[in-house]
């Protein structure tokens, strides 16, 4: 504990979450430490979207807690918007489908939030919009619409306008459902750079070689709980747990 | 077999529907068919026909003789075999009671509104009196509503048939009819080009009974019988080869003259269609927000709505608006019809915006609440500018579709594009240049429209 400098930017305590009568989350509990990616592992419907989607303030939880940087969300129905203003400037999420505006360009997509919400002149939103899609690599790309952009393409622009708010936390929903192989491994390498200027990084994926490339810690999800959470090297080269062993046999199916 | 088409709907006691048995027709151009048919030794059959129709389906041959208050004018004896007058009539001026000294003649009536019936004599006495005097002369589709809105005080006179003045008198009341005539005219029987031999059987029957008084016990009996009108039968049974009527003034004949009208009543269906529209989409966004965004009660009553305006058509809702309301509400006719054809409008445009609203990726407003943007923006920035893409086609369909329908309206007394031109095919006895014209019109408005729409998808469709 003594050489520990950092307190968790995102902590998740008990997190109950109910559809209905269907019980999506048990009791789920876990840290991540500023720098740090951690992977969200299971089959489908063991709970990893809504994890992110909760934290992100989409959906209500009955029971539990979530702080981010220090600020919490209570439980029961989600708040006004204009309570999430906090949480909203410190998380970030790409969405599986990158969910861009298909009516902006790539540009406009990455400066919509910061001239609208945060008030930036359009200078400077534009000066460091273009600046972040330089740097994930989509530089030239944008003047594009999202609808002549590849699914590579997108995701980058996705990750960018989350990027130009500098949030403290960024949830990815299955990144490389889009990508090809060698997309992937530069996806992870992206990815932890994110992590290396501090952020703290939640995935959720079924794949198993990315998250080995890309994760520092590993959560594996089972019916709405963490089974079995470690480090990434050592949960995915000796699983402890059936529902791990699944997931390396490769039969999860993509969520 | 004698085939005559009148129109029931003129109702008594020219003809009407026998309240006895529905489904047989009395009055006295029913009498009068009768003897005709029987002096010629045939059996009447009665043949259906809307009023302003009658001369165009004698013409077509659905029935060889059309009467039912068919009045005697010079074009009709220009493009029809027409019959002797069997009857002298007075275009008279209803007035209410309180205008009864200030309204005493047309001449007293400029600047006033003053109604009839649509492509009468009386109409043109009116058009023409409206060029010298000012009068402004509002067309109507039925002989019953111009009075009621004398009452209501949309009008401030009427001129039609005294037959038809005092039947309304007599059901209704709240007017008073003034005692100088402004003009006579006659009722005639109108029959085919071709068809002058069976004319002149007509004529000859016609003439008998009016010798023989048969006519004059007809119309005793429908309680029209006059001093003026027995003088009148016995000028025409002494003057045995009387055939014209007192013709009034000529109607113009050149496809010119009928231009400037043309014309203006192109913009006023233009400028009707633009305000509809312009209400359509305005009361269509918020039906379609209330039903996207509003409440459980909210969502329901503009649901229901929207189908109760669907599910009725607009005639319907034009009469309920400009009649049926009259009594709480005075609208005039302009603004009822852009009022009934911008909400029930309305009704389609809601349902295209729900449908683009609901289309735009939930995906984009779950990002667009994560990166901060209130619902406000989320509406104004992000779903709405892309709903408005997917609207606009429909839209545009809808915006041409109005304009056709605008010719609707005239059945609550504006004079648009159509009414315009039907007033004048009937003047000039053919649909043929009037139509081309009026159909040029329509098109002139709408192909731009469709190039327009055409455009701006093909400019977003990358977005």
């Amino acid at each position: 504990m003594a050489n520990r400098v950092t307190q968790p930017t995102l902590v998740v305590r008990d997190l109950c979450v109910r559809r209905g009568k269907r019980e999506v989350l048990r009791g789920v509990s876990f840290d991540v430490e500023p720098g740090t990616i951690l992977a969200l592992m299971g089959t489908s419907g063991a709970g990893k979207s809504t994890i992110l989607r909760t934290v992100a303030a989409l959906e209500p939880f009955e029971a539990g807690s979530i702080v981010v940087g220090g600020v919490a969300r209570a439980t029961g129905p989600t708040p006004p918007e204009s309570q999430l203003r906090e949480l909203r400037a410190r998380v970030g999420m790409v969405f599986q489908s990158h969910a861009l505006f298909d009516h902006l360009t790539a540009l406009d997509n990455v400066t919509l939030a910061p001239i609208h919400v945060h008030r930036w002149s359009v200078d400077r939103a534009n000066e460091r919009a273009r600046a972040l899609l330089e740097s994930l690599g989509v530089g030239e790309r944008a003047g594009a619409h999202p609808r002549q952009l590849s699914g590579g393409e997108a995701q980058r622009v996705a990750i960018a306008r989350v990027l130009v708010l500098d949030p403290l936390v960024l949830l990815m929903d299955e990144p490389t459902s889009a990508l090809d192989p060698a997309r992937r491994g530069a996806l992870a390498s992206t990815l932890r750079r994110l992590a290396g200027d501090g952020r703290a990084l939640v995935v959720a994926t079924h794949d198993v070689d990315f998250a080995r490339a890309a994760a520092d810690r590993v959560a594996v999800l089972s019916e709405g709980r963490i089974v079995e959470e470690g480090r990434a090297t050592e949960v995915l080269a000796s699983p402890s747990e059936a529902a791990t062993r699944q997931l390396l046999r490769g039969d999860a199916s993509p969520t | 077999m004698l085939r005559w088409g009148g129109d029931a709907e003129g109702g008594a006691p020219f003809v009407e529907a026998d309240p006895a048995d529905p489904s047989r027709v009395r009055g006295f151009d029913v009498e009068i068919a009768g003897m005709i048919a029987h002096g010629l030794g045939r059996a009447p059959q009665f043949v259906q026909v809307a009023w302003s129709s009658i001369e165009a389906s004698v013409e077509r041959g659905d029935f060889d003789v059309g009467m039912s208050g068919v009045e005697d004018r010079p074009e009709l004896r220009e493009r029809h075999a027409v019959s002797i007058p069997y009857y002298e009539f007075h275009e008279v001026l209803a007035v209410r009671p309180a205008d009864s000294a200030r309204f005493r003649t047309l001449a007293d009536l400029g600047g006033h509104r003053v109604g009839t019936l649509g492509a009468t004599g009386a109409y043109r006495i009116l058009t023409d009196e409206g060029a010298r005097d000012g009068v402004i002369p509002i067309s109507y589709d039925d002989d019953v509503h111009p009075y009621a809105d004398l009452v209501a005080g949309r009008l401030d006179a009427v001129l039609l048939d005294d037959i038809i003045a005092q039947r309304s008198l007599r059901r209704t009341g709240g007017f008073v009819i003034q005692p100088t005539p402004v003009a006579a005219g006659h009722y005639v029987a109108v029959f085919a080009r071709a068809d002058s031999a069976l004319r002149d059987s007509a004529n000859a029957i016609l003439r008998a009974r009016m010798a023989d008084g048969s006519l004059q016990r007809t119309f005793e009996a429908w309680h029209v019988w006059t001093e003026a009108e027995a003088r009148y039968f016995a000028g025409v049974v002494s003057r045995p080869q009387l055939s014209a009527a007192a013709p009034t003034a000529a109607a113009p004949s050149s496809v010119g003259a009928y231009l400037p009208g043309l014309l203006h009543a192109a913009l006023v269906t233009l400028l009707l269609s633009c305000l509809a529209m312009a209400l359509a989409v305005g009361a269509g966004l918020a039906l379609a927000a209330g039903r996207v965004y509003g409440g459980p009660i909210v969502a329901r009553a503009c649901a229901v709505y929207v189908e109760i305006v669907r599910g009725t058509p607009v005639l319907l809702q034009l009469f309920v608006l400009y009649y049926g309301l009259s009594s709480v509400v005075r609208l005039p006719a302009f603004a009822a019809a852009v009022l009934g054809l911008g909400l029930n409008y309305a009704a389609y445009e809601s349902e295209i915006y729900r449908g683009a609203l609901l289309a735009v990726a939930r995906a984009q407003l779950e990002a667009a609440r994560t990166l901060g943007l209130s619902e406000l923006q989320i509406f104004r920035l992000v779903r709405g500018p892309q709903a408005l893409r997917l609207a606009l086609a429909p839209m545009t369909n809808d915006f041409v579709a109005l304009l056709k329908d605008s010719s609707l309206v005239s059945v609550i007394t504006v004079v648009e594009l159509t009414k315009q031109t039907a007033i004048y095919a009937t003047n000039v006895g053919s649909w043929v240049v009037p139509g081309a014209l009026c159909g040029i019109v329509y098109l002139a408005f709408s192909l731009p429209l469709a190039r327009v729409a055409g455009y701006l998808e093909r400019r977003w469709r990358i977005a």
